[in-house]
């Protein structure tokens, strides 16, 4: 039948667009609703492609959103003024409308309950993403692991999932927020890009051994990596994904 | 720093599409510096094609430029790539 894919072949599938909703000013979250979805690992992408009438296509890699739950799936993406695929996927779609995906790809950055904790996520901006899909496969497996988000954003009102982390933490589940470039009123939390002293707060210790995954810009990543190491962290248990201005 | 630059998580349905499988997991030795990682781990650019490089010395590892008629792969930086078998 049509949806039948060769073993370890990937197939581009038609998903249907069943819900819009902003998250921020800059992000909205598209739920789809793809037939025979295999499943996916936390942390996995698809790679979304569009075609033009003149039969033009641009390809991207976004991260799920979402917890594996059937044939639904969901991105969270932001808006790139000078992108090809993102203003089209955060302005011009709405339920009912279709576009190509196939997926999931990459077995790297995943997390699985199985793995246990501790577990630190550390993100920066929409880099959030693939860990928020960590946070819900965690809490749809009803797992105890022990679970740390630091999450950086520039501002509270680009808190990209606030009131979905604020709701799910407890529970051996911390969430820490810093805002790097305004911040409210009484604001007691971070103010200032994560360095080490605040790594050094957050995380477990070394000792510890958590897994880590970093997700965000480039020189965010690379950053909190090299911090993580000078702080004895095992590079083999730090995993990163880097997104740069490029994607688009 | 280089802003642009991505990792190899970024261009894993590409290279699931050449070689039939996740490559994400799969650890090249650089056959420059030595040193193995896993392809997601690794620096990617993307322009006309994909280039990957070590993380740790910046040695070009794989060239892939895909075009409609063909797939261009120049893999002569890694040493040895080893593929783990998928679970069944």
């Amino acid at each position: 039948m049509a949806g039948a894919a060769v073993l370890g072949r990937l197939t581009w599938r038609v998903a249907d667009v069943v819900d819009v909703a902003a998250e921020t000013a800059r992000t909205k979250t598209i739920a789809f609703d793809v037939p025979e979805w295999p499943g996916h690992r936390a942390g996995q992408h698809v790679d979304v492609r569009l075609t033009a009438e003149d039969g033009y296509q641009a390809e991207r890699s976004y991260s799920i959103a979402s917890a594996p739950d059937g044939a639904r799936l969901e991105l969270t993406v932001e808006r790139l003024d000078d992108g090809e695929v993102s203003p089209y996927l955060t302005d011009e779609l709405r339920p009912g409308d279709r576009i190509e995906l196939r997926g999931p790809v990459g077995g790297y950055f995943v997390w699985e309950p199985a793995e246990g904790g501790p577990v630190l996520l550390v993100a920066g901006g929409s880099g959030v993403v693939p860990l928020m899909a960590m946070i819900r496969r965690r809490a749809a497996a009803g797992s105890d692991a022990e679970m740390r988000l630091l999450f950086s954003s520039r501002a509270w009102d680009d808190v990209i999932y606030r009131d979905e982390l604020e709701r799910r933490a407890g529970d051996r589940l911390l969430v820490v927020h810093t805002l790097t470039r305004v911040q409210p009123d009484g604001w007691t939390g971070y103010a200032r890009r994560i360095d080490e002293a605040m790594l050094r707060e957050v995380a477990p210790g070394p000792n510890e051994r958590p897994l880590v995954f970093v997700c965000g810009p480039t020189p965010f990543v690379e950053s909190v990596a090299n911090a993580l190491v000078r702080l004895g962290h095992e590079p083999r248990r730090i995993k990163t994904e880097r997104f740069g201005p490029t994607g688009g | 720093m280089d802003a642009s630059r991505l990792d190899g998580n970024s261009v894993a349905g590409l290279l699931h599409e050449i070689f039939g499988t996740d490559m994400t997991p799969a650890l090249g030795t650089c056959g420059n510096c030595g040193v193995d990682e896993p392809l997601g781990a690794m620096h990617a650019y993307r322009s006309a094609g994909v280039v990957l490089r070590c993380p740790h010395c910046n040695h070009m590892l794989v060239k892939i430029v895909d075009s409609e008629t063909a797939t261009w792969i120049s893999s002569t930086g890694v040493r040895t790539l080893r593929i783990p078998k998928q679970e069944a």
